[in-house]
């Protein structure tokens, strides 16, 4: 197995990637590669050209932007597990990250390439659609952002042009003490999950939710908002009944058949998982607080 | 019709200027172009770990890397970890052992992947050396043996501390 002949280019800034991108016809982007390699050396893509963006200096960053965190598309999953500023600020993500792959793959893999990969059941595009994420893309023609929300065009596909490339993602980290929880189903520790649920909580001074973010990853064919279930536990204090009504809520959700698992299998882990991920973010939001 | 690009790779502290296919993975050059096969290759995508070099001391999959990108890399593979002398490095002395190894196929990369893991976390527990063994198969030793030595070279690596990262480079 090895990868098929292509020409391989290694521009020095975006600007020069941007050009490539615009003038090749069949180009794929080459960024941590533990998607694209794979599918390489296995020959599923074919493409004339690779464009990698590793040797691009500015485009891996974490930083503050006002009172948003924006990170560059290049930056590897390690680099966010051990920023300050992502585990003080966003420790959502370092929870997810843990269920990414392996030590040696975080080490290559960016955020950019998880979000653009797109896989169903990927950890990153599941949290940054919980974070109400905005994408940052440019081409040759211009700079423009979309929602996470609507990032995900169809199977594995982000709405992006052929010559657009994704240079940053941007979110509002959430108050501190907020509670978090990201809990997945996988058979084996590092693989895609067959579902998982990222979770986000803010309470008021009385201990009542007043901010609810509850997403789903591996349900449907891109993360899906549980805007029902965000509804029942706002104004609730998470007892066990708030809990329940809300997980249950979660199995009327359009779920795949997939080789793994049924649909109503998904449904069941969609229900179960979001009870596990409320309770934990609940008690995570509440312990802060009390301190 | 193939691309070639000149390439310096540091090597287990030596230097290689070599011409390789822009198309060449990181795995097959170290194997085939600088002769080191103490890296193996066993899935080809991503999976297995057998191929796990470390490149500026972080471990990755050399099968998902080409060779070109590690252009002006330092890289160590499993060659590099014991002395000239023939002197085990301490990783690998807990794994003779600990009976850490049965066909050895997979112990390369589990040792290069504990040789990053161990600078990390000097003092790990059982737990923490599984999950992070979790990205290298072994269809041999159900792990118990490998778990042991671990642990055993973190105490020893403890101990030696300027023995961590192998022996002087050049």
């Amino acid at each position: 197995m090895k990868p098929p002949p292509f020409h391989y280019h290694d521009p020095r800034s975006l600007d020069d990637a941007l050009g490539l991108l615009a003038e090749k016809e069949n180009a794929k982007l080459l960024a941590g590669g533990q998607s694209l390699m794979p599918m390489l050396n296995m020959r599923f893509v074919f493409p004339d050209d690779i464009i990698d963006l590793n040797r691009i200096p500015d485009m891996a960053s974490i930083r503050k932007d006002g009172s948003s965190i924006r990170i560059g598309a290049m930056t590897r999953q390690y680099a966010l597990e051990r920023s300050e500023v992502i585990r003080n600020q966003c420790p959502i993500i370092v929870e997810a990250l843990r269920e990414v792959g392996h030590l040696q793959t975080r080490n290559r893999g960016t955020i950019g390439g998880s979000l653009c990969h797109l896989d169903p059941s990927a950890e990153l595009p599941t949290v940054a659609q919980g974070l109400d994420a905005t994408i940052h893309i440019q081409s040759k023609r211009g700079a423009r952002t979309l929602a996470m929300a609507d990032f995900p065009s169809f199977f594995m596909t982000p709405a992006i042009e052929p010559d657009e490339i994704v240079s940053a993602i941007e979110f509002e980290p959430w108050s501190k003490g907020h509670g978090f929880a990201f809990v997945e189903f996988v058979r084996r520790h590092g693989d895609f999950a067959i579902v998982g649920v990222a979770t986000l909580l803010e309470l008021s001074a009385d201990g009542m939710v007043s901010r609810a973010s509850i997403t789903l990853g591996g349900v449907g064919q891109a993360p899906i908002r549980c805007g029902a279930a965000e509804g029942i536990v706002i104004g609730s204090n998470c007892s066990d009944a708030a809990i329940s009504e809300a997980a249950d809520s979660c199995r009327e959700i359009d779920a795949m058949d997939d080789v793994h698992v049924t649909a109503a299998y998904r449904r069941h882990l969609a229900v179960a998982l979001t009870r596990r991920a409320l309770k934990k973010a609940y008690d995570r939001a509440s312990g802060e607080t009390a301190a | 019709m193939t691309d070639t690009r000149a390439i310096a790779l540091t090597v287990n502290g030596s230097r290689h200027d070599i011409e390789v296919e822009t198309r060449l993975t990181l795995a097959d050059c170290l194997r085939h172009q600088i002769d080191l096969t103490g890296t193996h290759v066993g899935c080809e995508h991503g999976v297995c770990g057998a191929c796990t070099v470390l490149v500026d001391g972080q471990a990755v999959r050399s099968c998902l890397m080409l060779a070109v990108q590690a252009d002006g890399a330092i890289i160590t593979t499993v060659e590099g970890l014991a002395s000239e002398d023939g002197q085990l490095h301490p990783l690998q002395q807990a794994f003779h052992d600990n009976h850490g190894l049965q066909c050895g196929f997979c112990t390369p990369g589990v040792l290069m992947t504990l040789l990053e893991f161990l600078q990390h976390n000097s003092a790990p527990t059982e737990g923490e050396v599984r999950v992070a063994l979790s990205g290298n198969l072994c269809r041999c030793t159900g792990y118990q043996g490998i778990v042991a030595a671990a642990l055993d070279a973190a105490g020893r690596m403890r101990q030696e501390p300027d023995q961590i990262n192998g022996p002087k480079k050049s």
